[in-house]
């Protein structure tokens, strides 16, 4: 991973981001760049904007001012032709896994392959039951419905059709909620070996400071409509009381214990 | 934009070369093995000869780009020549794609799953037959029982004084199901009226009874139109609705909440709906039937020259009370069914949104089929009565 900040190793670079909703502002000309090939974590309060900076990133937001481009392409005012070129380049997992509940799983998996490809059906089914496998699910996952799942195996399947046309960028929000401490550990460790063996760059929004620790280079910390960025070496020595209280209270020492 | 090809098959972005020496196959892939290309490879690696090689290598190491998709390929390819009894000797990848190709073949890939294609034949036509119609009778089998319920709850409500009815609910209902139905329900009434004023002044002028049109309408729809068109209407408005949200609540595991509460589903969801509509329904075929007969009565005067006194006089001639009671009575029973099959159709709605469409589509064919049904059986029940 190298954070030498030159302009080419950015992928996500956020200028001056204001969001607000009914005159609440959410972000007042927030900063933010994510370097190529880093896991960068995303935390806050609730109420802070977090799914708010992710969703205005992939475009399903629309903020009030800024400059947020990813690729070193502009998104802000970008017209749905341009954007779909950016969409091929990315992987969305929703919080609840948004798998299409009318679709098998393995149908999900196919749902961007049939809109951005040209293959023969076969060819597929072989995609789809290897990015199946590459998650880490039982290859008779494919024909069963998204309702048939397990709250870990939903995520598991929003992830491999995330993963679907192979992209360099992947937005996680909160993966590991709802998920047992085993389920998040494991589904932890699949990022990181996914994340090093793709070469890929992670956007995730989390609240798991398990997460934070075992998966992520840099973490982003939302406070006063701001961001903060830095190890977790170096977020301990903030004086922000938020941040401070974070990494500081019960559940933030167990999780930093071995840190 | 639709279906566009992730990149232009360019041949020049992917290839494969094939080196054949007698007993060796060398397999050479150059270019980008990535997912825009994998379609126009996939189709060359099936067109692949062994011919007599008995060995066989992979030699990728020069590709400039490799995915998942891509190694997929390679994988395949190597599990598919040693299927055809070769040996394969291994597959080299350039030393940055070393952890995707390294990971990927840990993982086993087993090839799709797939379900039992569906059967064809008379076998399998029979058995969709009895599936269907085992399913028809499931179904009767549960309205029944939920009319059964309904019922019970209703005459307890009725008869304990302590369980009153939840008045806010009720009145409610009233307002979304009757007063915001006036508009659509009262243009149409005045258009099906000018379109039956229209069409019986043509037949009837032919035999000079053009003022017959008038008994036309009155008869026509007091005693079945208006009744009939509002209820088809309302089972598509509110009836869906009924279903939809219902069905909404129970995808949110609202109505679990409400049960683990101790919440009556019967007595909190499906009671005031039902009589809402049970009062609601009457009212509005009263008002379809008034703004039918203005809407023939203007029709009348501008096609006949049917003065507005002479359509009354005509009208009072043809129709007594009996026949607006007999179109009447029928609406409290058509607004039962609608309610009663709206909410037995969002109950039934399983955790997913496909069920909560494929059961609102349902409810409403279900209930106009009952209003239709039931209009027949009152008109040979009226018949046999001779009223």
């Amino acid at each position: 991973m190298s954070n030498g900040g030159h302009s080419d190793d950015v992928v996500i670079r956020v200028q001056g981001l204001v969001n607000a909703f009914g005159g609440k502002v959410i972000h007042d000309h927030l900063d933010l760049d994510v370097y190529r090939g880093e896991v960068l974590g995303v935390v806050g309060g609730s109420g802070t904007g977090k799914s708010v900076l992710l969703r205005s990133i992939v475009g399903l937001n629309h903020p009030v001012e800024g400059s947020i481009k990813v690729f070193g392409t502009e998104m802000v005012g970008m017209d749905p032709d341009e954007l779909r070129g950016l969409q091929l380049r990315w992987g969305v997992l929703f919080q609840g896994g948004a798998l299409f509940s009318s679709q098998t799983v393995a149908e999900n998996i196919q749902v961007p392959l049939r809109r951005y490809t040209h293959m023969s059906q076969e060819l597929m089914d072989e995609i789809a039951a290897m990015k199946l496998a590459l998650v880490g699910l039982p290859a008779d996952t494919g024909q069963k419905y998204p309702s048939e799942l397990s709250g870990g195996m939903v995520k598991r399947a929003g992830l491999a059709r995330a993963l679907a046309l192979d992209p360099e960028l992947l937005f996680l929000d909160e993966p590991t909620s709802g998920l047992d401490p085993i389920s998040a550990n494991q589904f932890d460790e699949l990022v990181r070996s996914l994340q090093q063996s793709l070469g890929l760059t992670v956007f995730m929004v989390t609240h798991d400071i398990d997460s934070l620790r075992a998966v992520c280079d840099r973490i982003a910390v939302l406070v006063k409509k701001k961001i903060k960025v830095g190890t977790i070496g170096q977020l301990l020595q903030d004086s922000d009381p938020w941040i401070h209280e974070y990494f500081s209270g019960a559940r933030g020492r167990a999780a930093l214990a071995g840190v | 934009m639709r279906n566009r090809p992730l990149a232009a098959p360019d041949e020049s972005l992917a290839d494969l070369r094939l080196e054949r020496r007698p007993d060796l196959l060398r397999l050479l892939p150059t270019g980008e093995w990535n997912i825009g290309q994998v379609p126009r490879l996939d189709v060359m690696l099936h067109g692949l000869q062994t011919e007599r090689a008995r060995e066989a290598e992979i030699d990728a190491s020069g590709v400039s780009e490799l995915d998942t998709a891509g190694a997929w390929l390679l994988l395949r390819t190597k599990n598919e020549l040693e299927k055809a009894g070769l040996r394969v000797r291994g597959v080299q990848v350039p030393q940055r794609y070393l952890p995707l190709f390294q990971t990927m073949e840990a993982e086993h890939i087993a090839g799709p799953v797939r379900g039992a294609p569906p059967g064809r034949g008379l076998l399998n036509f029979l058995e969709r037959l009895g599936r269907g119609t085992s399913h028809a009778l499931g179904q009767g089998y549960g309205m029944l029982g939920f009319l059964g319920r309904i019922t019970v709850e209703t005459t307890e409500v009725a008869l304990a004084p302590r369980r009153e009815l939840p008045l806010p609910a009720f009145v409610k209902q009233i307002e979304e199901t009757g007063v915001t139905a006036l508009p659509i329900v009262g243009l149409l009434a005045f258009l099906i009226g000018i379109v039956l004023a229209y069409q019986g002044a043509d037949q009837l002028r032919r035999f000079g009874a053009e003022i017959f049109t008038v008994d036309l309408l009155g008869v026509g729809f007091l005693r079945e139109l208006g009744g009939l068109v509002t209820a088809i209407i309302v089972a598509g408005r509110s009836g869906s609705a009924f279903t939809a949200f219902i069905g909404t609540m129970r995808v949110n595991e609202e109505i679990d909440a409400m049960e683990t509460m101790g919440l009556n589903i019967a007595e909190v969801l499906v009671l005031p709906r039902v009589l809402g509509l049970v009062v609601a329904l009457p009212l509005l075929t009263f008002f379809a039937d008034v703004v039918g007969l203005i809407g023939g009565a203007v029709m009348c005067y501008f096609d006949l020259h049917i003065t507005i006194p002479v359509f009354m006089r005509e009208l009072q001639q043809a129709i007594t009370l009996k026949t607006l009671l007999v179109g009447l009575i029928k609406a409290p029973v058509f607004a039962f069914l609608i309610a009663l099959v709206g909410c037995f159709e969002g109950l039934r709605v399983e955790r997913n949104a496909e069920s909560v469409g494929r059961l609102t589509t349902r409810s409403v064919v279900e209930s106009i089929f009952l209003i239709i049904a039931f209009d027949a059986g009152f008109s040979i029940f009226f018949s046999i009565l001779g009223i």
